[in-house]
């Protein structure tokens, strides 16, 4: 017999941005539990509002199935006594699990034999092991922060106030730190009953509704999309969506009513991100947008309840959002007063760190960097220096001191006001991205070459005074900025080293504890990781990025064609025996230096054909290289495979004669070196 | 605002709120008399907070923020704010309710207002504390920080308290339906800023522009040293009493930009250092004494 079962976990509001994932970790847990424990179900569902968790599990097994269990018992020499009865080990073995020695079987394990025998195991009731599950699902549950409440060993990210658990109409009694399970649930804060009985689990849905929850997440979702535009529809005006602000917005409440609020039209003159920031990020409204795409003086926002005195709320809100607008537009007006680089100076009071100055001094360390690489991109930028100047200007502004997300976006406003050339304007705002993974890239060369110095800087500033980024710890954010910088060179097909430009942003440090080979070799590896993770996070196959990278000598743009061409010629091309025959050619010759090849020294006809063909490649493979074509350099190199294989089936390189063996490993290497020029054939494991 | 209700003012919230809590179960006291940044700094929270024992107690707390001084300009920002305190430990299981039911006793009926529990992991780096919980915000504005204390003095509590503080003016203002808290009704007849605004005003001059920095970094010195000694002395409460007057100098200097950003880490770490000692000093003391709270003892032991 099946049943249905639920199980709530009533709480007090859980932080919105934590409930979609930990709703996927508890189902994963119990799928993979019930597995563990051989129970069946049909299916496992889970919905959450912020106060509570609803696990329904169909058709549950009332049973755990039966299982047969092999178990291992002593060796076969001393499972018998002298004469042949069973031994004190084997009975002692078998004691108590019902099994008489003839059912015991023998199986060689290792050198010996040993005895077994089946167990069947009788499936204990579901319902007995509820407690158990439900209790590890609930430990298990990881957060960032989790917390303690009221003197219970149980942590979860807020308290967990109360239990639902029935199987059909039966309450399952159990408790975990205290907590009890029972039948009463509770219905919206301030709208529903805090007492509802819930007889089976087919009825709790509709009864937490009648008592204004809507249970299902996706059902909400949709509701508050709806009804948003719907207001916005009845202002004559559309929504402008932001999929991850209505995510939260459906995880704070549990019955939603969308409504409007406004605000003073005067406010429209800032700048429209210093509306929309207090607005979603502060408030979590949404803007509404007329039909050319302007911001209307309105806003909407989600009550967690009914429309009962709505007027009320919506003036609460409006009158939040209008003291936010009015500092906003005090500051505007107040930073607009001078033009933007009077507030450059003022960048000597913000520390940027201890050891590494002032933002003052960060500046003049991007206003060098910058020059230097457009040098080294061959690239003449007559704004460029005046861009890096103020590239961190806004900072000190007012705006931005109150509303940090608007860095570089407050930049470049002002720029514009202060009648800046627009490329200075552009690049002071480009010079953030990309702020996260998966953001927009700068797209002018001023605002990619002030990105790439502004992050090489604090990469490479950091590294010098010693701070590296430590397992989880990484307050400076050093990887993100590592991979910015790696994804606009790859991105933006730069062709220069980062070698190169991380030997020039160390220029500009110092100091005198500072060992800069080591700092230089640290900044290297930490790099290479990077890479690595990319090109795995891309699916290309480890050993791949590992016969590619070779970043001392190499660009990431160049490095990601190689990455990319390999492992497509790799996945594609049974190239095992080719593979085989340059590793071959690697191992032996590694040791050994490319150098000339003298005939005269040939001892077999074997080698003046291998010379031959290779030196019949050579040009054109490196041709090929010039022009990034990888994948033909590859089939180019391999074409000799049957001279190499014929050569080393003919001689012995390691010939007594030395001068012979010296010709013979030199010519190896030549060959060497050519294919590490496009790849490490060597590394790749089992093509 | 309900239509024709009554429109409390400042002091009769206070009253009210002390009227509740007092119902609840918690001794009325009075704001600490030495200067400090917020109520938690009250021994009455950040010491009580700590150990087995149950506590539970309510209070004003005029707490005092330099830098957010504005010379009596700002209609929100002040020098000197009221926080009201309370301190439930350990934390009932219907907390929530019971606060809501505060703001009913002020006059808010949740029925006719949004009312939201939004996330917010409060923290206070000088003092060693920290706790989750949330904002409480009414019609989109924040009124009351609700923590579940989970580290006080860098110590696990080990019986959480739930602490709530109200952020009086700013309820004051919507009760009131005010825009600036000066024209806050303290009582029928006397307007907020006729109490504070003076006092605003000369706080500002003092933390911005005259408090003598050679004296106030003396000071500090002088009183971490003293806090210090005081802690070797065994002597719990006196000890206390420097480090809200050290953490005080710093913040007036602080304010008056006299420590860089780099010296500031180390102020907030000197700081937090002596609160931890008395932290651990405190907690052993109690347990010498038999925790007398658990075992519900005299209260003027």
């Amino acid at each position: 017999m099946n049943k249905k079962l639920l199980f709530e976990i009533g709480t007090e509001e859980i932080p919105a941005r934590f409930i979609a994932k930990t709703k996927a970790d508890m189902k994963g847990y119990l799928e993979k539990t019930l597995k563990e424990l051989h129970i069946e179900y049909k299916s496992i569902e889970l919905k959450c509002t912020p106060r509570r968790f609803v696990v329904v599990i169909d058709e549950l097994a009332e049973n755990q199935a039966t299982v047969e269990e092999e178990l291992k018992g002593p060796a076969k020499k001393i499972a018998f006594d002298e004469n042949n009865n069973p031994s004190k080990a084997l009975l002692g073995f078998l004691k108590g699990k019902d099994i008489s020695p003839e059912e015991v079987y023998f199986k060689t394990v290792g050198k010996d034999e040993y005895a077994h025998i089946k167990l069947t195991k009788e499936g204990q009731a579901v319902k007995g092991l509820l407690k158990d599950i439900f209790e590890g699902m609930i430990k298990s549950t990881t957060f960032p922060k989790s917390m303690r409440w009221g003197g219970k060993n149980i942590r979860f990210v807020r308290p967990i106030r109360y239990f639902v658990c029935l199987m059909d109409e039966e309450v399952i009694d159990f408790e975990i730190e205290g907590i009890k399970t029972g039948n009463i649930t509770k219905g919206h804060r301030f709208l529903g009953s805090s007492e509802i009985v819930i007889n089976t689990p087919d009825e709790y849905e509709a009864k937490i509704k009648e008592n204004f929850v809507i249970l299902d997440d996706e059902q909400r979702k949709a509701l508050i999309l709806e009804q948003c535009k719907a207001v916005a529809d009845s202002l004559g005006g559309t929504l402008m969506m932001d999929e991850d602000l209505l995510e939260e917005v459906n995880y704070i409440v549990e019955y939603p009513t969308a409504f409007y609020g406004e605000f003073d039209e005067s406010y429209l003159s800032l700048p429209k991100e210093a509306i929309i920031t207090p607005m979603k990020e502060h408030q979590r409204y949404f803007p509404v947008l007329d039909a050319d795409g302007k911001l209307l003086n309105k806003f909407i926002t989600v009550r967690n309840g009914d429309s009962y005195a709505i007027d009320n709320v919506k003036r609460g809100n409006e009158k939040v959002l209008d003291a936010r607008l009015s500092d906003a537009l005090f500051f505007y007006h107040e930073d607009t007063k001078k033009p933007l680089e009077a507030y450059v100076e003022r960048l000597d009071t913000i520390v940027f760190q201890q050891k590494l100055g002032t933002i003052l001094d960060k500046t003049k360390r991007i206003q060098n960097l910058s020059e230097k690489i457009a040098k080294a991109l061959a690239l003449t930028l007559p704004n460029l220096d005046r861009a890096a100047y103020l590239s961190k200007a806004d900072l000190t502004t007012a705006m931005v001191f109150e509303f940090t997300e608007l860095q570089g976006i407050m930049g470049r406003y002002y720029a514009n006001l202060s009648n800046e050339p627009s490329e200075v304007a552009e690049a002071i705002y480009e010079h953030y991205l990309p702020r996260f993974a998966g953001d927009e890239l700068p797209s002018t060369n001023e605002g990619i070459i002030l990105a790439l110095s502004d992050r090489l800087d604090s990469v490479a500033g950091f590294f010098a005074i010693g701070i590296q980024p430590t397992g989880s710890q990484d307050p400076y954010a050093l990887r993100r900025q590592a991979l910015g910088i790696l994804n606009i060179m790859m991105e933006k097909k730069l062709n220069v080293r980062l070698f190169d430009l991380l030997d020039l942003a160390l220029e500009n440090f110092d100091f005198e504890d500072m060992d800069k080979q080591s700092v230089k070799s640290d900044l290297m590896s930490f790099f290479e990781l990077r890479l690595k993770n990319l090109f795995t996070d891309m699916d290309i196959r480890y050993d791949v990025v590992d016969a590619i990278i070779n970043i001392e000598n190499s660009n990431p743009f160049d490095l990601l064609i190689r990455a990319k061409d390999l492992d497509a010629w790799v996945k594609n091309n049974s190239v095992t025996e080719a593979l085989q025959t340059f590793s071959r050619i690697s191992n032996i010759s590694k040791e050994s230096i490319a150098g000339k090849v003298d005939e005269a020294l040939f001892a077999h006809d074997s080698e003046a054909k291998l010379n031959t063909a290779y030196n019949s490649i050579k040009a054109e493979v490196e041709a090929m290289l010039a022009k990034r074509q990888y994948v033909k350099a590859l089939e180019l190199l391999i074409s000799i495979k049957d001279s190499v294989d014929t050569f080393f089936d003919s001689v012995m390189i390691m010939d007594e004669n030395m001068d012979i063996r010296a010709n013979r490993l030199a010519m190896l290497s030549n060959i060497r070196t050519t294919m590490e020029s496009v790849a490490d054939l060597s590394k790749i494991v089992n093509a | 605002m309900q239509m024709g209700a009554y429109k409390m003012n400042f002091q009769q919230m206070i009253l009210k709120l002390q009227e509740y809590w007092s119902n609840q179960g918690c001794i009325i006291m009075q704001a600490y008399d030495s200067e400090k940044g917020a109520g938690t700094m009250n021994p009455a929270t950040f010491l009580r907070a700590l150990g087995p024992e149950p506590w539970k107690v309510c209070y004003t707390e005029p707490s005092r923020r330099p830098a957010d001084a504005r010379y009596g300009e700002n209609p929100n920002r002040l020098y000197q704010h009221h926080q009201f305190q309370v301190i439930m430990k350990p934390s009932p299981d219907n907390i929530q309710d019971i606060y809501l039911k505060s703001l009913e006793a002020i006059g808010i009926n949740p029925r006719e207002h949004d009312i939201r529990f939004v996330e917010d992991n409060w923290e206070n780096p000088t003092f060693g504390a920290w706790g989750l919980g949330w904002e409480v915000w009414l019609d989109g504005m924040e009124i009351t920080q609700f923590t579940y204390f989970q580290q006080v003095g860098s110590i696990d509590c080990e019986l959480e308290s739930a602490e709530l503080t109200y952020g009086l003016e700013r309820i004051a203002l919507y009760l009131q339906e005010k825009n600036n808290v000066y024209d806050i009704d303290f009582t029928d007849e006397i307007k907020y800023g006729e109490v504070f605004k003076k006092a605003e005003y000369e706080h500002s001059v003092y933390s911005f522009e005259l408090s003598d920095k050679d004296m106030l970094l003396n000071m500090f010195n002088t009183y971490e040293k003293e806090a210090t000694r005081l802690i070797d002395e065994g002597l719990v409460m006196p000890a206390y009493d420097y480090v809200l007057k050290s953490s005080h100098a710093f913040n007036l200097l602080d304010a008056r930009g006299a420590i860089g950003v780099s010296q500031r880490a180390l102020y907030i770490g000197r700081v937090r250092n002596m609160a931890r000692k008395i932290a651990s000093a405190y907690v052993k003391q109690r347990e010498e004494m038999g925790f007398p709270l658990l075992k519900g003892g005299d209260i003027n032991e």
